[in-house]
């Protein structure tokens, strides 16, 4: 009899990722894990992170060692039944490895997919579809001063069973750099344009921060395109604000200051290094992109408070909305998530800054998927 | 965003500019290449190793410029043009040619500021090629980066990569100072990727490509891709490395230089420039200064003997720092 | 074609400012007040103001460290180059540049130069700008006899007619580079070293002021309407040493006192401006009342002015770091 045998690979962080050192293993051979259990801690260049099984089962064996850096894809170790030989895992290992040597270790799925440039209105925008092409796409809108790389510990995750969407909005990343008056309709408007011009009629929606605005927004503007919210500490829920940390993310032109702002994003302040803030930096550099940030503080956080009201829009809304916020967010207050109405499903989270996604991936990940699952029912 | 080589970037920036701005221009002795030929192609070479290649065709000649080999005046009349209202990239070809137009650079360009009391502005950017391992032999293969950096008035940009090549040349053109920017000859097939859009790096920020505990490495140039190799292969025997790639010589980043001495405690320079008063000196002098508490161990130097560059292969390898030396030098044991 | 009196004026009052600016700074000099350097242009009065006479703010010229003469035609503030001289911080460079670098961009003035042959090739650049901007301006280099030997200068002719640039190249032969005369170390001549670039040559007479300002007229208006360089050799006598303090034991003893007694620009501008009744000597007596008057301030008000402070040492250095 054949038992399920999983491999556990590199996994892919962001774009850029080509390899990742494993940190250490945080479950032993012979535990027994859940999928979505992190087993491993996996180090790269500009994050570290949990690795979360893909399945469940029996750690059988640790094929990497902590310490040992590997290319992404590589196997590090397999779960599997418990009842399943040593001989069988010892085959499957063998089998694994001539066929990534064929392939040349690539992961053939939703990893590989690379973001390109799409025409939606007025706006050219850097998307990034990965996952399965049936179903209500999961559409991920990032907050300001961000980019689409900000799920990169989700979209892949996320895109196992359902298509996600991810993009840069306009102004950010390595979309086009014209924001109009910079508010929040006007990018709601932009999205609406990228899910035309993607021929998506109706996605469930994830936004973050500002993010989580536009998605309001959207769903006021645009409500037919709305199947379900969810909303990691939106803007738009109150008028507090930290303005100067974001004007710091904005006008920071040196590593380490950069560096600096970009740590009142978190809870723990290590997870912000020197890498995360060159390639932030990078973005920033590019022509146009600093204006592009400064209309949209203008328009969105001009007098030290958020100069918008989206409450109204969720205590409206007639459709499955999540929501979730971490205690210690330092940009946008938790108490943002107070009176909500009944209907949200709130997540709060102690220990958590402003950034859950990278924050709690797994914990996130694994609670969006089961809240999708109850939207598609629903729906 | 997509793969280009170093040469391409270089191009790019300056395509980019010229669009950007009508007041940069381009000189400099074959920049277009083909000028009064019997061809009729204009632009035959477009810069001696292809890197203006196709600038000519898109601006015209009243902004690519063909000049006599005569750096003297070329070099001059960039620096004339600066203080005047334009914003002139010459191309120098070769660094070596520098003794042929010192003065420009040294006593006028770099001065006009400073002895006219704050009133000028002198928005010029020469650029060169440097370096050894080309076998172009002792007048076509020296890295004058010190030469530049002693005197007041100029910064001195020397790009490790694609990417930065193009960010930091952008950077020079926008600059309202004279900057001599230096490409290494070695690199112009060099690829990565690189934005498509403009962008800039300013100068004076170090960038550390890798971040270790056990040894700072500073590297400037075409040296930063070989300490990388040999930071590569230290750490596969457990030595962690922090490569450090100041960018521009002036202005230094003195501030990351010293914090990341005192995180490591361990300092080794890999500059490719001859070796009295060359930036090893002047960053060992910085370090000495400032963070001696910090050494654990004596700083050490990668860097040629003291000699004109050679020619013969063997004797250039000999002459020529690489990631066998760094790696040899920078093991703490 | 006549010369307004209003340029006339304009003139008279530039040559008789650069005569007693000098010949005060001579004085000064003695004293061991001035710091430094200072090379004087007496005697060489109207080469300067004849060939600017034909310029405009906007047109730019290049001088030499012989450079009070050509700041002040080309109107570069006096009391701001004495100051400049004494080192103070009120000075048009604040006290920073000194005799030898005068300069003011706002004038359309891109320095005197401390280095000989150091002006001819950024007047090609110059020149250059103004082609590009298309602003219909021309640029000037004055360099000696000296200079004329730079290599700096001979590869400037040759790039400035390559590229048929609005410039115009003023040699000004006092005969003496330093100590050495002219028929000592010019090959040739200064006329077949034009014709060797193909680039018009005129010469005049540099004590006559309305000889130069014609010639200078025809070389300028050639440049500016777009024919290319032309070199202007001006022949003249410098009455003082290289620099202060210079014996010139190299010259005849009576060389400088025939020249002074014979070829006077000012005292032939006089005698012209009579002898055509193109202006009332009265007026020219005026100015030179004003003149002394003003000379006297600017050396009043430099030497009681401010030097430069500490934090100027650092400042200037860049646009920015």
């Amino acid at each position: 009899m054949t038992h399920a045998l999983t491999a556990l690979t590199m996994p892919k962080f962001g774009l850029a990722m080509t390899e990742g050192k494993l940190a250490s293993w945080t479950v032993s051979v012979g535990d027994t894990v859940r999928e979505g259990d992190e087993v491993a801690d996996i180090e790269t260049s500009k994050i570290t992170s949990g690795y979360e099984s893909p399945a469940s089962g029996v750690l059988r064996k640790q094929v990497a060692q902590a310490g040992e850096t590997l290319p992404v894809g590589a196997l590090l170790g397999v779960v599997a039944d418990a009842e399943a030989s040593d001989a069988e895992i010892e085959a499957f290992i063998a089998s694994f490895k001539a066929d990534t040597e064929e392939e040349g270790g690539e992961d053939a799925d939703a990893a590989s997919a690379e973001p390109r440039l799409v025409t939606a209105g007025e706006y050219t925008l850097n998307v990034r579809d990965a996952g399965r092409r049936d179903g209500v796409p999961l559409l991920l809108i990032h907050g300001f001063g961000g980019d689409l790389t900000n799920w990169m510990l989700n979209q892949d995750v996320l895109a196992r069973h359902h298509r996600v969407i991810t993009f840069d909005l306009p102004g950010h990343g390595a979309s086009s750099k014209d924001v109009g008056d910079g508010s929040v309709t006007i990018l709601a408007e932009a999205v609406s344009e990228l899910l035309k011009a993607l021929n998506v009629p109706r996605a469930h929606i994830m936004g973050h921060s500002l993010g989580g605005a536009i998605a309001l927004a959207l769903l006021r503007d645009y409500p037919d395109t709305v199947a379900s919210l969810t909303l990691i500490a939106p803007a738009g829920l109150g008028r507090e604000v930290n303005a100067q940390g974001l004007h710091d993310m904005v006008e920071a032109d040196r590593t380490r200051d950069m560096q600096n702002a970009l740590q009142a994003l978190v809870y723990d302040k290590s997870l912000v290094g020197r890498k995360m803030a060159d390639n932030v930096l990078k973005v920033r550099r590019l022509d146009g992109a600093r204006d592009a940030l400064r209309a949209i503080e203008a328009a969105c956080f001009g007098n030290g408070q958020q100069s918008f009201d989206l409450r109204p829009v969720l205590d409206a809304a007639r459709i499955p909305v999540t929501l979730f916020w971490g205690e210690e967010d330092e940009i946008l207050p938790v108490t943002g998530a107070k009176n909500t109405p009944d209907f949200v499903v709130k997540h709060l989270l102690p220990q958590v800054g402003h950034m859950p996604q990278l924050e709690k991936t797994a914990e996130l990940n694994r609670l969006v998927e089961a809240f999708l699952e109850k939207s598609q029912v629903a729906a | 965003m997509s793969k280009k080589s170093f040469r391409q970037a270089i191009n790019e920036a300056l395509r980019q500019e010229m669009r950007r701005d009508p007041t940069v221009v381009l000189m400099g002795e074959d920049v277009a290449g083909g000028q009064g030929g019997s061809s009729g192609v204009k632009d035959a070479w477009g810069g001696v190793l292809g890197v203006t290649k196709g600038l000519l065709t898109e601006f015209g000649e009243s902004r690519v410029l063909d000049t006599p080999i005569s750096e003297a005046s070329y070099i001059g009349a960039a620096a004339g043009a600066a203080a005047t209202g334009l914003r002139p990239v010459a191309e120098l070809m070769f660094v070596d040619f520098v003794g042929c137009c010192l003065d420009q650079i040294m006593n006028q360009a770099a001065k006009f500021r400073y002895m006219f009391g704050g009133k000028a502005r002198t928005p010029l950017v020469i650029r060169a090629m440097y370096g050894a391992g080309f076998n172009a032999a002792a007048q076509h293969s020296q890295a004058l980066y010190p030469l530049f950096t002693h005197i007041p008035g100029l910064k001195v940009v020397v790009p490790s990569s694609p990417y930065e090549a193009k960010g930091l040349l952008i950077e020079a053109i926008r600059d309202d100072d004279p900057v001599i920017f230096l490409e290494n000859k070695v690199m112009y097939d060099d690829e990565e990727e690189v934005p498509d859009e403009a962008y800039t790096i300013p100068f004076g920020e170090a960038n550390l490509t890798r971040e270790g505990n056990d040894v700072t490495i500073v590297a400037i140039g075409r040296m930063v891709g070989m300490a990388n190799e040999a930071a590569d292969r230290l750490a596969k025997q457990g030595i962690s490395c922090t490569v450090l790639d100041p960018r521009t010589t002036f202005p230094l980043d003195e501030q990351t230089i010293l914090e990341c001495v005192e995180d490591t405690g361990r300092l080794v320079i890999v500059d490719e420039s001859s070796p009295r008063c060359n930036m090893a000196c002047d960053i060992s002098a910085l370090v000495a200064e400032q963070a001696f508490g910090a050494l654990k161990a004596p700083i050490r130097r990668v860097v040629p003997p003291h000699t004109p560059v050679p020619f013969s292969t063997p004797l250039e390898k000999l002459y020529m720092p690489n990631a066998d030396k760094i790696e040899l030098r920078s093991n703490p044991s | 074609m006549q010369i307004s009196q209003e340029t006339l004026l304009r003139s008279y009052r530039a040559m008789r400012t650069i005569r007693v600016f000098e010949e005060r700074l001579h004085r000064e000099f003695a004293t061991g007040e001035i710091p430094g350097f200072v090379h004087l242009y007496c005697g060489e009065e109207a080469s300067a103001v004849g060939v600017c006479a034909n310029l405009t703010e906007q047109d730019t010229i290049a001088s030499t460290h012989r450079g009070h003469g050509h700041c002040i035609a080309k109107g570069v503030d006096v009391g701001g180059m004495m100051a400049e001289i004494y080192g103070r911080k009120s000075g048009v460079c604040r006290g920073k540049g000194g005799s030898m670098h005068i300069a003011d961009l706002s004038k359309g003035m891109l320095g005197a130069n401390g280095i000989v042959g150091g002006g001819p090739p950024l007047i090609c650049g110059a020149a250059l700008s103004h082609k590009v901007l298309k602003d219909n301006g021309v640029a000037v280099a004055f360099y000696g006899d000296g200079a004329s030997n730079e290599g700096t200068t001979l590869e400037s002719l040759n790039l400035a007619t390559v590229w048929q640039l609005p410039a115009v190249f003023v040699v000004e032969d006092n005969g003496y580079g330093e100590a050495t005369g002219a028929s000592y170390a010019c090959a040739g001549n200064q006329k077949d070293r034009a014709a060797g670039f193909g680039m018009p040559y005129m010469e005049c007479n540099g004590s006559d002021f309305f000889a130069v300002h014609d010639a200078a007229r025809d070389a300028i208006d050639h440049a500016r309407s777009g024919k290319g360089p032309v070199m202007l050799h001006v022949h003249l006598e410098r009455w003082y040493g290289h620099f202060e303090g210079d014996s010139m034991s190299y010259r005849a003893s009576n060389e400088v006192a025939d020249a002074k007694k014979n070829r006077d620009c000012l005292e032939s501008f006089r005698k012209r401006v009579e002898q055509d009744k193109l202006l009332e000597l009265s007026a020219l007596d005026e100015i030179d009342a004003a003149v002394a008057d003003e000379v006297e301030s600017a050396v009043q008000a430099a030497k009681q002015a401010p030097w430069p402070e500490e934090a100027d040492l650092l400042a200037d250095v860049y646009v920015k770091i």
